[in-house]
């Protein structure tokens, strides 16, 4: 990639984090009927967050680096750095808060406490932007730990008995965990003497082999307050619960950022903070790598036996988490690249299926697969955008699920762990044992009485909302384009690839 | 005359003019008080902040008079930032307060309780300020004493502007417990002047005060300033006090006035007395644990919204004692079986008392947000806030973000400071005090959770709803937004801590 950087400033990755931020503070200070400026203020934010990570995509592209920092305490900063793995993540989030802001305006449309749900979901996703180019440890946590509060109300939104429930049950995971996290990370700066990222870690072999089960435990806090976002066993409890949140946030927090910034923190706490090979010498990666390949093997069972389409999709999500903890833990670069990969593949994916539960569950008030027959013939731009997820979970070519599935398989087979063959070889069996059936259901079976007989919404010319259709459609576009395009240095893989070359991870 | 000499004479002399000009009586006098008052803290304390930051600590001999005679002012980085975060608070609640009490021009109507509050209420408090900002400043237990009372007093006499039988029952329990508090402490004062035969906390620090005499001496002005702060298990009279008091009055009492005493202590324990014993400094590291956790379950229980944030109070306080064990040189052996700190740790230094200031202006923001709700309602149960966020979106959201700050979450004062108190404590191997700060803050989390959940519950309250003036929520908002300010920037304060730091006579 031959590129003249065409923007060098520090600012930009603070930038991005306000584009987001901006919009909602200011909308919580709006009234609740002033939904025409509502929506414009979430849209150019969401249209100006894309507009400036692809600057700094070029400018990363052509070799250039971006940091600020504020200094909160002598030693200890906000420090938000645009490299090339922040950017992988960062620009999932901004393409997908784009679409999903689109989706969720017209999802919501009516309905009660907008201002609340899309000034918090911009706090989210701000938060989620700072987490993706978090420099250090600390700044890491600050942004994770703000991400857990500002979720809350968006899976409580619907403000009934369940939604509360499904909140208590979110928060004690999460705070909790969030809590051991908070101590496992200053224990790292008190034994590690830094809270920097840096590619290959910041842990000196030496010192781990002096005190194994001090750093033993550094770990594992570390790996208890990262995990429970990644939906790692046991502690992915409250994901398929947290299922009771509306659609949008089902779509792109429980699907992309929330669950992602979990995943992300894996990969940084085994290369950026432990670095592969002494989380290999001490053990620790290969703990992460046996619990992630149980736990795809385990949700995908889950998987089975739900009616609900939205805690199959749950389920799924679990399940998939795991295969970039397991590609980031293995001992192999193309492992490492087919984990990262999949941070994005999954996250274009299956925020394509559950953009089509929610359009579903909206316009034909089915959220049960039982009741899904004949829902191709009456929706068939849904249907066709579902297929291409679920297709792509499963692991066909030419969808970009194939792709994470075949890099990390030769990274495991290059690590000398032909035994993860076998457990992505049963997760594909399993995911094609839960998904194929929704599709014969959905293609092939009668139309079901259950909304056969009184659709709620009447048709227009599009089979639904077309707000909530072209977001399905463009992020199908996405999961075969990041297949076919594979090739291309721009495609995630080829981004993936050049994060591995250059040895940023 | 010098700028610290005139910093110095602003915030205590400011606020005690002030407090004359609201006797007036009149709506515009109390207004005017209260901006004098305001404006001579703020300006003098951020000039002080100017002023040690640059040169370290400052002396002032009012009138030129020394010791033994006169009277000196003396400050260092502490002085410097509770007197400071005193203006903030202090000034967020005076403008609340000229909206509380309604409309002031009302004032004729003498004789009903309402004109009574709202006509003692800024001449109370302004006195109340200047005698706090006196502590701050005290280079000698004399001083210290007679500010103290003037700060009882006056503190009592605000729970009791509330005129509700049962505030009235909480005030004179208030007046009780700090006329005890201050006779223990003087009797402190003289058994060790009697051994010392000196008032001046300089040289007391440069005394030896390893004898027995002092040693009790000790052991009494700590009970006395105990239970003054409310420290467990002398904390029986605060929730009934600041939950009974006007919510103005609740929110100084419990954001600014019990740290007047804390200050006291920490100044008599670590400046005076360089640590006093290992034994004692766990012994009030364990009463701060047992705090934290006896005062967050309590707070879990409560059905009344100000109770729930005065024994919130009461657990908030447990934190800033946690610091003293956690401060020891070595992190105290007993406290850990690590290697900790040195010399005094500043971690631990910093740490607890940016937690101090972190509650000063969340529980203020918190106090006032829910005076706002029971000002909307006219009730204080919390199912009768119920809804009650969808009216008052700004208070709502001072109160969760006041309750981010407790929790320490980011972003929120609360957050650096934990963060810091948890190095000191695992750099010390101390397990028991890393388990009780975690715990804590999660205990911290259930009871604002518990609060939020009622005031955003879908069944609004059918009761009446009399509408918040936009001043008294935005008093609120304001005192929040500054606690999560100091968690993203707290360089200066941490710097300005270490003017002085724990020991500025040594």
């Amino acid at each position: 990639m031959e590129l003249t950087p065409l923007l060098e400033w520090n600012a930009l990755p603070l930038a991005i984090v306000l584009s987001s931020f901006v919009p909602g503070v200011a909308i919580m200070f709006l009234r609740e009927e002033q939904a025409r400026l509502r929506n414009t203020l979430n849209m150019a934010g969401a249209v100006a967050k894309v507009a400036l990570v692809g600057l700094m995509l070029q400018g990363v592209a052509g070799g250039a680096s971006y940091e600020w920092a504020l200094e909160v305490l002598p030693g200890l900063s906000l420090t938000l750095r645009g490299d090339a793995l922040a950017l992988l993540f960062v620009t999932l989030s901004a393409v997908l808060w784009l679409v999903t802001t689109l989706y969720a305006i017209a999802y919501l449309e009516g309905s009660q406490n907008r201002r609340r749900f899309f000034a918090f979901f911009s706090l989210c996703v701000t938060a989620t932007t700072g987490i993706a180019m978090a420099g250090d440890l600390f700044t890491f946590v600050f942004f994770y730990e703000a991400l857990t509060w500002a979720t809350y109300p968006l899976v409580v939104h619907k403000g009934t008995p369940e939604a509360i429930r499904a909140g208590r049950a979110y928060l004690f995971y999460t705070l909790g965990a969030g809590a051991i996290l908070v101590v496992g990370a200053v224990w790292f700066q008190v034994e590690a003497g830094t809270v920097q990222f840096a590619p290959g870690g910041v842990v000196d072999a030496a010192a781990v082999a002096a005190a194994p089960v001090v750093w033993a435990f550094i770990f594992a806090f570390l790996l208890i307050g990262m995990g429970v976002k990644s939906a790692l066993f046991p502690i992915h409890g409250w994901l398929p619960t947290a299922m009771v949140a509306p659609a949008p946030v089902s779509a792109l927090l429980h699907a992309v950022a929330v669950v992602k910034a979990g995943a992300f923190g894996v990969t940084r706490l085994l290369h950026s903070l432990f670095g592969i090979e002494v989380a290999w010498e001490m053990g620790a990666a290969a703990v992460v790598a046996a619990i992630a390949a149980f736990t795809i093997v385990y949700a995908s069972v889950r998987a089975l036996a739900q009616n609900d389409l939205k805690k199959v999709l749950a389920f799924s999500t679990v399940s998939q988490l795991s295969y970039i903890a397991l590609g980031v833990a293995l001992l192999d670069p193309l492992a490492h690249a087919g984990g990262l990969v999949h941070l994005v593949h999954q996250g274009i994916m299956k925020i394509t299926l559950f953009f089509c539960a929610g359009l579903i569950a909206q316009t034909l008030g089915v959220k049960k697969i039982s009741q899904m027959g004949g829902v191709a013939r009456r929706m068939p731009l849904t249907m066709a955008a579902f297929t291409v997820g679920a297709l792509g979970m499963i692991g066909l070519p030419p969808v970009a699920g194939f792709l994470s599935k075949w890099y990390l398989g030769l990274g495991a087979l290059g690590a000398g762990q032909p035994w993860v063959i076998g457990v992505l070889l049963a997760s594909s069996l399993l995911n094609a044992a839960y998904f194929l059936p929704i599709l014969k259901t959905a293609y092939f079976d009668d139309p079901d009485p259950s909304w056969a007989t009184g659709e709620r919404v009447p048709r227009t010319r599009w089979e639904a909302d077309w707000r909530m259709v072209v977001p399905a459609l463009t992020t199908a576009a996405f999961s075969l384009a990041a297949g076919l395009l594979a090739a291309s240095s721009w495609s995630p893989l080829g981004w993936a690839l050049f994060i591995i070359e250059r040895g940023v991870l | 005359m010098t700028g610290a000499e005139l910093w110095t004479t602003a915030v205590v002399f400011g606020p005690l003019l002030a407090s004359l000009v609201a006797l007036g009586g009149r709506a515009w006098t109390l207004r005017a008080g209260l901006a004098l008052g305001s404006a001579t803290a703020l300006a003098g304390s951020f000039g002080l902040w100017v002023e040690v930051t640059r040169e370290g600590p400052v002396r002032h001999l009012l009138g030129g008079w020394g010791a033994p005679l006169g009277i000196e002012l003396w400050a260092d980085g502490f002085s410097v930032v509770m007197l400071a975060v005193t203006a903030v608070v202090g000034a967020a609640v005076s403008l609340y307060s000229t909206s509380y009490f309604g409309d002031l021009s009302q004032l004729d109507a003498e004789k009903s309780p309402a004109g009574r509050a709202a006509r003692y209420f800024a001449p109370l408090w302004l006195l109340l300020w200047s005698a706090l900002n006196g502590i701050y400043l005290s280079a000698d237990l004399f001083n210290l004493y007679v500010t103290l009372e003037i700060l009882g007093l006056a503190a009592a006499a605000l729970v009791t502007l509330a005129v509700t039988p049962k505030a009235t029952v909480a005030g004179m329990r208030y007046l009780i417990v700090s006329l005890v508090g201050s006779m223990l402490f003087l009797l402190g004062v003289a058994l060790l002047y009697t051994e010392v035969g000196t008032l001046s906390l300089e040289e007391l620090a440069a005394a030896d005060l390893s004898g027995s005499m002092a040693a009790g001496s000790l052991a009494l002005m700590t009970v006395g300033m105990a239970a003054k702060t409310a420290l467990f298990p002398l904390h029986g009279w605060l929730p009934p006090a600041h939950a009974g008091a006007p919510a103005p009055a609740s929110a100084l009492l419990s954001a600014v006035v019990v740290k007047g005493s804390f200050f006291i202590l920490v100044r008599l324990w670590f400046a005076v007395y360089g640590g006093g014993s290992d034994g004692g400094l766990l012994l009030m590291g364990g009463l701060g644990a047992a705090a934290i956790l006896w005062g967050s379950v309590l707070a879990l229980r409560q059905r009344s919204l100000k109770r729930v944030i005065a024994y919130s109070t009461v657990a908030q306080l447990g934190y800033l004692f946690i610091m003293f064990p956690l401060l020891a040189p070595e992190g105290l052996s007993l406290a850990g079986s690590g290697e900790g700190s040195a010399g005094w740790s500043n971690d631990a230094w910093t740490g607890g008392i940016l937690l101090a200031l972190s509650h000063a202006l969340a529980k203020a923001a918190m106090f006032m947000a829910a005076g706002n709700m029971t000002y909307a309602v006219a009730k204080d149960a919390l199912r009768d806030i119920s809804g009650v966020a969808h009216r008052l979106p700004m208070s709502f959201l001072a109160f969760g973000l006041g309750g981010l700050s407790l929790a320490g979450l980011p972003p929120s004062a609360g957050f650096v400071g934990k963060w810091l108190l948890l190095r000191e404590a695992l750099a010390a191997r101390g397990w028991f005090w890393v388990a009780v700060i975690t715990a804590g803050g999660l205990l911290t989390i259930a009871y604002v959770l518990m609060v939020l959940r009622h005031a955003l519950d879908r069944e609004a309250s059918s009761g009446e709803f009399r509408p918040v003036p936009k001043r008294m929520e935005w008093a609120a908002l304001l005192l929040a937004l500054a606690a999560a300010t100091l968690g993203v920037r707290a360089t200066e304060t941490f710097q300005i801590l270490l003017q002085g730091g724990v020991q500025p006579w040594s």
